[in-house]
């Protein structure tokens, strides 16, 4: 079967990213070019972060979610040029995270406020997070930790 | 020495650089003086390890020979590793551990950054990648060696004992021979003059920052990078970090 190509983003917007589960393969924007090639599904992927576990768990939800629709053959190809920019996270995805508790990456190099309560009065605890993407930070207002989605 | 053999060389440099020190790294994970420095490191880690494995993926390709980025880093012997002396140094106390990071961080930035001008696509493009964790690492590393040199006279002390004792480590990373020259000639590898002026205003910044004095000798060690000569240390690290896959070759999970 070679459904066209915008239903196939569709489907793609509903692979979860495995780490932060409430924004998609897509709205993390490493989904970087589908294209048929003769029967074959081609989809490039980027990683997030060169050594980031979550990358080849990512290549096989995709493929998972792709032959669950029905599509037979799908390759995975890694494309590591241009490098995955946190620009490319959709406004969509920067929406959830927040709601989910993550403040999005901003140029500033550090959340414009915290996600929980909106207070500005911020505190870096730590450059790393729980995960390579992410930094941890303190709201001084309402003085509860949060994560911060890292700006590269 | 024709130009796909230094090219291998020059691949095995970048990616052994990475693997050992992500593997020395590495051993801080569940030991570190607190919870978030540990995390820090780990991901440091994380980082240099994904990035040894498209340097190592690359230099397998270009060596032809159907070894893996695996089979390089599990199953070559420690004479055959090409990484800098300075990565392979014990970890020491943690202040050490910042300070070793925080040399190499100020040197793979540079060399990083010329590296995205590679006349070869496929170099410029892991450069490209691992240039943003690597600054990244850079901003940390420097501000921890800045905090703990201008800190207490106990970690004060301790830094500038961890730079004088790596600062004979230096001068290997600038010094040029044959491989870096063909890879020069190749429009691949930068100048390591120039890089060297650059690594300088960047150290010599920090350390100023930090309070710490900048040993005046020059002397370098050399052998590692030439595979000529490794420390003691690095055999070692590698009967841990190489057990598995010698005691059990192939082994899956
Ligand atoms: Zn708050």
């Amino acid at each position: 079967m070679t459904a066209d190509l915008s239903t196939i983003w569709s489907w793609l917007d509903e692979v979860p990213d495995p780490e932060i589960p409430v924004i998609s393969v897509v709205d993390l924007g490493i989904v970087r070019d589908v294209a048929w090639q003769g029967d074959t599904l081609e989809v490039a992927v980027t990683p997030t972060y060169s050594g980031c576990p979550a990358t080849s768990v990512i290549a096989m939800d995709i493929e998972t979610a792709l032959h669950d629709q029905g599509i037979t053959n799908v390759r995975i190809k890694t494309q590591i040029a241009p490098p995955w920019t946190t620009d490319w996270l959709s406004d969509k995805g920067r929406a959830k995270l927040t709601e989910y508790g993550i403040a999005p990456p901003s140029p500033a190099g550090g959340p414009d406020a915290c996600p929980r309560c909106g207070g500005t009065h911020l505190t870096r605890i730590s450059q790393f997070g729980s995960t390579p993407c992410k930094a941890h930070w303190r709201c001084d207002d309402c003085l509860e930790p949060f994560d911060y989605f890292k700006c590269i | 020495m024709t130009d796909q053999t230094a090219l291998f060389e020059y691949l095995l440099r970048l990616g052994d650089n990475t693997l050992v020190l992500g593997h020395r790294v590495s051993e801080w994970c569940g030991h570190a003086p607190v919870l978030e420095e540990d995390i820090a490191l780990a991901n440091t880690a994380l980082d240099l390890i994904g990035q040894t494995q498209m340097w190592l993926g690359l230099a397998g390709e270009v060596e032809n020979a159907g070894r893996s980025a695996d089979d390089l880093a599990m199953h070559r012997d420690v004479w055959d590793f090409r990484n800098l002396l300075l990565v392979e140094q014990p970890n020491g106390d943690f202040g050490q551990t910042l300070m070793r990071q925080c040399l190499f961080d100020a040197f793979h930035v540079e060399l990083l950054t010329d590296l995205t001008n590679a006349s070869d696509d496929r170099i410029a493009a892991i450069a490209a990648k691992a240039l943003k964790e690597v600054t990244y690492h850079l901003d940390r590393s420097s501000e921890t060696v800045i905090g703990l040199g201008d800190g207490t006279d106990e970690s004060h002390r301790r830094m500038q004992a961890a730079l004088d004792l790596l600062w004979p480590y230096v001068g290997e990373m600038f010094t040029p021979d044959a491989v870096d020259d063909a890879m020069r000639a190749a429009g691949i590898a930068p100048d390591l003059n120039d890089l060297r002026a650059r690594f300088d205003t960047r150290i010599d910044a920090i350390l100023t920052e930090a309070t710490l004095a900048k040993p005046e000798s020059a002397y370098a060690q050399s052998g590692g990078k030439t595979g000529f000569r490794h420390s003691e240390h690095l055999g070692h690290m590698l009967t841990q970090m190489q057990w598995l896959q010698r005691a059990y070759p192939g082994a899956t999970w």
